[in-house]
């Protein structure tokens, strides 16, 4: 999959979003819990949700592209 | 001085530990964590969330300015056709997106930039520029210089910067009231029976404000 991957990211300039993603994810979790443990676990999971979505909504445009 | 109590797990309605957090003066902490991010965590002894606050925003607001190659936070002048409301987001980061008021003010009053134009606003000037095929161009203004130069970096660096400045008051709210927890309807609807049965909730969020 990472083969797949990584070439799609290169090629849409996405490699920009990761740093935005990390960061975002860290700190909306670290501003609900306290410790540590849950504001990682709190951060990989937000992180896991805004790559769905985002490739939800990439899937969204490649449809309505492909239909166009 | 200023206490909340939170519960210490992962899942705050299956949390039984409870964690005590000295929030000291929460108006003092609010403005530390606006003026430097992380500055009002460190100031309430907070020191792990205040280091991440401080690398995560600071990190994703200078990466965004590089990105857009230190021209993307300004603030917004009369003269320019779209107004930059970015400005008002990038403001949240504290002082190190306050030299663009500054910069502001003595364009405004006429005077040259400070540091070499960093943060200045664009000049309303044509500027010499040059097209795709390395021909010779004017753009319009220095705005439409720095858009077409840096495109879409400009753009991206933007996006950074905006970022960094509204994650800065989620990390301001956090300082002046602790963190948020986010307890699933059905808690709330046992919670709000017990309150009724004049009961005491054990994982309940609670604030409390002593003299001291």
């Amino acid at each position: 999959m990472l083969p797949t991957i990584v070439p799609l990211l290169a090629d849409m300039n996405l490699w920009y979003a990761l740093p935005l993603i990390v960061s975002v994810s860290l700190v909306c979790a670290a501003t609900r819990h306290e410790t540590i443990a849950p504001i990682l676990n709190h951060a990989v999971r937000f992180a896991l949700w805004i790559f769905v979505f985002m490739g939800g909504v990439m899937a969204l445009l490649a449809l309505m592209d492909w239909m166009a | 001085m200023v206490t909340t109590k939170i519960p210490a797990g992962f899942d705050p309605d299956k949390s039984d530990e409870m964690i005590e957090i000295d929030l000291r003066n929460p108006w003092v902490a609010g403005l530390l964590a606006w003026a430097l991010p992380g500055l009002g965590h460190i100031y309430q002894g907070r020191t792990g969330k205040g280091i991440l606050f401080f690398v995560c925003i600071l990190g994703t607001f200078f990466y965004g300015l590089y990105v857009g190659g230190g021209k993307v936070v300004y603030a917004a002048t009369d003269w320019e056709q779209q107004y930059r409301w970015q400005y008002l987001c990038q403001l949240g980061v504290g002082l190190p997106s306050a030299p663009m008021l500054i910069q502001r003010e003595r364009v405004e009053d006429g005077k040259e930039p400070l540091f070499n134009g960093f943060m200045a606003p664009p000049s309303r000037d044509p500027q010499p520029s040059t097209d795709d095929s390395d021909n010779p161009a004017t753009q319009p203004n220095e705005l439409a210089k720095w858009i077409i130069d840096n495109h879409p970096f400009f753009e991206l660096g933007t996006v950074y910067t905006v970022v960094a400045g509204l994650l800065n008051v989620l990390v301001i709210c956090d300082a002046a009231g602790g963190p948020l927890i986010i307890r699933t309807p059905e808690k709330k609807k046992k919670k709000g029976k017990a309150d009724k049965d004049g009961t005491e909730d054990e994982n309940a969020e609670e604030t409390k404000v002593s003299s001291s």
